[in-house]
């Protein structure tokens, strides 16, 4: 199979104006992607599948990825001369840049016909809110409409040119996105006896803290019953 | 201590059972109703997940459910005994598990099979996943396990047998059925966060947190 070098190339040479961008996985795995520009994305995933060198007839994986919007702070080192004609000082600049948040949606494409894979595409929405908009790949890849129908749930990509996009996981009423890394659970959780970690803090909200002291000396919450204070014996009847 | 009104009045148990050893049988209407119930439960042919595999892998020939009366599974809620909730209850099932428990004839019973029909199970920290169906369905016998094996399951049909055989009919420990006031199971419906009401508070309350001080 060619390298992703080789497959940007020719789609940059196919399409002229069309963004391609590779990305790289420094990771273990290596598994590199290319990026695709939202406006040529529908043809090129077209010419991706027809093209007799590629032939990547077959979709076998569609998932989301949420970038939420992040504050990046970089620092510089500049170097100041001294106005007193000493040795320049070394000065740390920092800077906050914010960068916008995103969604990606991420195709892992093979060939039956010619035995090869994984080519993996991403798509990249402008923002998270009202522009989560990518061209949908089901007119190229039939098998993408359940798991585009999936990210649509699960993250709220709105995916253009889907013949049938409801949710698929979630009732029809729901309305918050469960994969999105802002997502707030529903608090309905059955606290345990002795909550830790994460449970604990939600318990905290929900119990009074006496409850939550294991060594509470007075007032047992919740009628436990009391050590430090035994009720006084009766009199032995005569 | 007997229970004053339903039992024969001055006689116990030993003195039924001395009597049962001469061949004088007592009993009672309700004793011999509770015994026909117990020995023919039929279960409502309903699973959810993998515990449903070992209820399957339970109704056939290595377990045998039929020894116990209960190998009659019945496609309709409608002639269905025994609803064994066996598996993951999903938010978006629950109302159907809900309906299909309304629509089951009493006496009814409930069985909560596996750790996800208990508690939610694995998935109780998750956001989609019912922590137990007993927020919405009273439930009789609890099998932990996950999934339990089949043999859990025959005993914790045994368990409800018993329950049955020794229900009474009136007085303060009447069964569930019997009790005014307990037939409706309102149907939760879907909100746009999570299930409306997220538990029917008739049939669950939250658990509250009871520490014991150290000795």
């Amino acid at each position: 199979m060619e390298t992703l070098e080789q497959i940007r190339d020719r789609l940059l040479a196919r399409f002229p104006g069309a963004e391609v961008t590779l990305v790289t996985n420094p990771g273990a795995a290596a598994q590199h992607s290319l990026s695709l520009g939202l406006a040529h994305a529908a043809a090129m995933a077209l010419f991706l599948r027809d093209d007799a060198e590629l032939k990547l007839d077959y979709c076998s994986n569609v998932t989301g990825v949420d970038w939420p919007e992040k504050e990046i702070i970089e620092s510089t080192k500049v170097s100041v001369p001294d106005p007193a004609g000493g040795p320049a000082k070394i000065v740390e600049q920092k800077t906050k840049r914010i960068q916008p948040g995103s969604l990606e949606v991420v195709y892992h494409l093979y060939s039956m016909a010619k035995k090869h894979g994984p080519v993996i595409i991403r798509l990249r929405t402008a923002n998270r809110t009202d522009r989560a908009n990518v061209p949908s790949l089901t007119p190229v890849w039939r098998s993408c409409e359940f798991q585009e129908r999936e990210v649509f749930d699960l993250f709220g990509v709105k995916f253009d040119g889907h013949p049938d996009l409801r949710r698929i996981l979630m009732w029809d009423e729901f309305t918050a996105h469960p994969m999105r890394k802002d997502y707030v659970e529903p608090d309905d959780y059955e606290w345990e006896p002795t909550p830790h970690g994460t449970v604990l803090d939600k318990a905290k909200a929900h119990y009074p803290p006496s409850a939550l002291v294991a060594a509470a000396p007075a007032a047992p919450a919740h009628g436990a019953p009391t050590h430090a204070a035994p009720a006084p014996k009766e009199a032995p009847k005569p | 201590m007997s229970e004053p009104a339903t039992d024969a009045p001055g006689l116990s148990d030993a003195e039924r059972d001395e009597l049962r050893r001469h061949g004088i049988l007592l009993t009672k209407i309700e004793e011999l109703v509770n015994l026909g119930r117990s020995k023919s439960v039929w279960p409502l042919q309903f699973g959810l997940a993998c515990c449903a595999i070992e209820m399957i892998a339970a109704s056939m020939a290595r377990f045998d459910i039929a020894r116990f009366g209960s190998e009659v599974f019945r496609p309709s809620p409608r002639q269905a005994d025994l609803l064994i909730v066996s598996g993951t209850v999903t938010k978006k099932m629950a109302p159907q598990v809900v309906r299909l428990w309304n629509q089951m004839p009493e006496p009814k019973y409930c069985i909560a099979m596996g750790a996800c029909a208990i508690s939610g199970g694995p998935f109780k920290q998750g956001y989609n996943v019912l922590k137990g169906i007993d927020r919405f369905i009273p439930v009789d016998v609890y099998i932990p396990g996950c999934p339990p094996r089949p043999e859990a399951l025959l005993h914790g049909l045994i368990q409800l047998q018993e329950q049955i055989r020794t229900a009474k009919s009136s007085g303060p420990k009447t069964t569930r059925h019997l009790r005014p006031g307990d037939c409706n199971y309102p149907v939760p419906e879907f909100g746009d966060r999570d299930l409306e009401p997220p538990a029917n508070p008739a049939v669950w309350q939250p658990p509250q947190i009871v520490r014991s001080e150290k000795a």
